[in-house]
């Protein structure tokens, strides 16, 4: 086992452990706070396989504005997070049955697919590579993303908009 | 060398299915936007390992993408749900039963 695949294993065990822990918790704060862990552990495996780019994006869109947002969100309402209830075990079981199937076949169907045991090859792709790719073959997928990007700066801004009247709005 | 390719689908596939165990189980929006967003997360962990493997920088060039559907979603949602909280004063989805 290389150093790389030991940076690998201890990174992957450490994005499961605080993304299970983020999933489970009842109190919202503490799990977007163990979500930014997983997220930045996610972070350090694009860098681990060569994107330094996506990995600054990463830690600077997800880790950083994204959870940020739902911080706020969070700040922003009361929650009533010990009212929160799960399901009963009787829907549970079947889900946790068919968790145990897809893993158990998707285990399966990776590791019978021919090279999927192959090493992978340390490469880099620098931001200016990865620029020049993209702005080379992919510019109009860019504008696309823009203008969706516009769309939900739209969307957000005439949702969150107050109407006056009779709504419940002393509530927030 | 790093490891092999089983290994990194083996870890999104398990990310994958605590998302849609947080985006199905919780009963709380917030929660299950949540959830939503460590599904692309695993998603994006795949494209750029993808993109090593076979020595093609289009599985990066996808993550960025996802990278901004996943801010774009985050933000119409979590507007959505601030709406949907002050009609109804509450985050459960078994709320909204105006229909009822």
């Amino acid at each position: 086992m290389t150093f790389y695949a030991f940076i690998f294993y201890v990174v992957a065990a450490l994005i499961i452990a605080t993304t299970a822990l983020a999933i489970t918790r009842r109190n919202l704060v503490h799990a977007v706070v163990y979500l930014i862990f997983s997220f930045l552990g996610s972070a350090m495996l694009f860098y681990l396989f060569g994107a330094p780019l996506l990995a600054a994006l990463e830690v600077i869109i997800y880790a950083g504005a994204i959870m940020v947002l739902f911080l706020m969100i969070i700040m922003m309402v009361k929650v009533e997070s010990p009212a929160e209830r799960m399901y009963p075990l009787s829907q549970w079981l079947p889900a946790a049955g068919f968790g145990l199937i897809y893993l158990t076949v998707g285990a399966l169907m990776v590791f019978a697919t021919p090279g999927s045991e192959i090493p992978l090859e340390m490469a880099l792709a620098t931001p200016k590579e990865f620029a020049l790719y993209v702005f080379r073959r992919h510019w109009l997928s860019i504008e696309v993303v823009s203008l969706l990007l516009l769309v939900a700066l739209i969307g957000a801004f005439h949702l969150g908009k107050r109407k006056g009247g009779n709504e419940a709005e002393d509530e927030v | 060398m790093i490891v092999p390719f089983g290994h990194v689908l083996l870890l999104a596939g398990v990310l994958f299915l605590l998302g849609l165990f947080c985006a199905v189980a919780r009963r709380n929006l917030i929660m299950m936007v949540l959830g939503v967003e460590i599904m692309l997360n695993a998603a994006s962990i795949v494209f750029v390992a993808a993109a090593l493997h076979w020595k093609q920088l289009e599985g990066q060039v996808f993550v960025l993408f996802i990278l901004a559907v996943a801010a774009t979603e985050v933000s119409v949602g979590l507007a959505m749900i601030v709406y949907a909280y002050r009609r109804t004063g509450s985050f459960d989805p078994g709320a909204y039963n105006l229909l009822q």
